[in-house]
């Protein structure tokens, strides 16, 4: 996925009705009227959100006449996952370092502390 | 071997990153670890780069600046301000990599007192659009892959 598809999944899902969208389409593929239906909102405006998600490669419009199902497309979503799973997992490996040298620290204070013992 | 876990949070509505992790160590000795020049260098880079500090007045309206070396050549620098320093549970400061000059982080490191002598630091790090922070979320690909590699080799060196 490159960095701008990244960009336009993090603003697609910027938005709550979008992140419901999604998380309904989790369970399985539903057209634009059973989509709406839940909501105070026209099928028009889900269109419209719809055309947001498909734009960020979310969702995609199967060819079946009339019904024409959103399908979510969840392979992006699991890129992202991992794309953020990268970046924790870069953190992770600074702040074993910092585990490390707090060991380090610690054993250094109990030596401090262990000769002032002695000179006293 | 620690088993504290690192968790990231990419905000959907703000341009934020944020990086909560506990650590075994009490309150002081951690902010010392963040606030030290020598200790600091010791464990932020990554781990195929030596990290020179090259300014750091660790006090609130201070500065700093450090280098990224490989074998001894630049490959990235930083700088910013301490916007402030409150030993030993809060620290602010602003954050640049100088490839992005116009691009400037806002960082808050908030160090909480756990009970048996633990401390869980939160960063909290506001960019200036969500663009930019996508861009940094996609930079870990890049040293991860390397130091992934990095790993398989010293693995497959292991078992030769």
């Amino acid at each position: 996925m490159a960095r701008d598809q990244l960009s336009r999944v993090f603003a697609a899902l910027a938005d709550p009705t979008r992140r419901d969208l999604v998380a309904r389409l989790s369970l399985g593929d539903a057209t634009v009227g059973e989509l709406a239906a839940p909501y105070r909102l026209t099928p028009q405006a889900i269109s419209k959100h719809l055309k947001v998600l498909e734009e960020a490669g979310l969702v995609t419009r199967r060819r079946d006449a009339q019904r024409r199902p959103v399908h979510l497309e969840a392979e992006v979503l699991d890129q992202m996952t991992a794309w953020i799973e990268r970046y924790r997992a870069q953190a992770e490996e600074r702040f074993r370092r910092l585990d490390a040298l707090l060991d380090r620290m610690a054993a250094e204070e109990d030596e401090q502390h262990q000769q002032r013992e002695d000179q006293s | 071997m620690s088993t504290n876990r690192t968790e990231i949070v990419a905000d959907e509505r703000v341009p934020t990153i944020k990086i909560i992790r506990e650590f075994d160590a009490p309150r002081e000795r951690v902010f010392r670890a963040w606030t030290d020049p020598e200790l600091y260098a010791q464990w932020v880079g990554p781990r195929s780069v030596t990290t020179k500090v090259t300014k750091w007045t660790a006090r609130t309206g201070g500065e700093w600046a450090f280098t990224n070396l490989v074998d001894g050549q630049e490959v990235a620098s930083f700088f910013g301000s301490f916007h402030e320093v409150r030993a030993p549970e809060r620290l602010v400061w602003t954050f640049t990599w100088e490839g992005a000059p116009d691009g400037v982080s806002l960082e808050t490191m908030t160090f909480e007192e756990l009970p048996g002598g633990r401390t869980r630091v939160t960063g909290l790090s506001v960019v200036e659009s969500f663009e930019t922070r996508e861009q940094i979320l996609a930079s870990g690909m890049e040293v991860g892959v390397v130091e992934g590699y990095e790993k398989l080799d010293e693995l497959l060196a292991r078992s030769a």
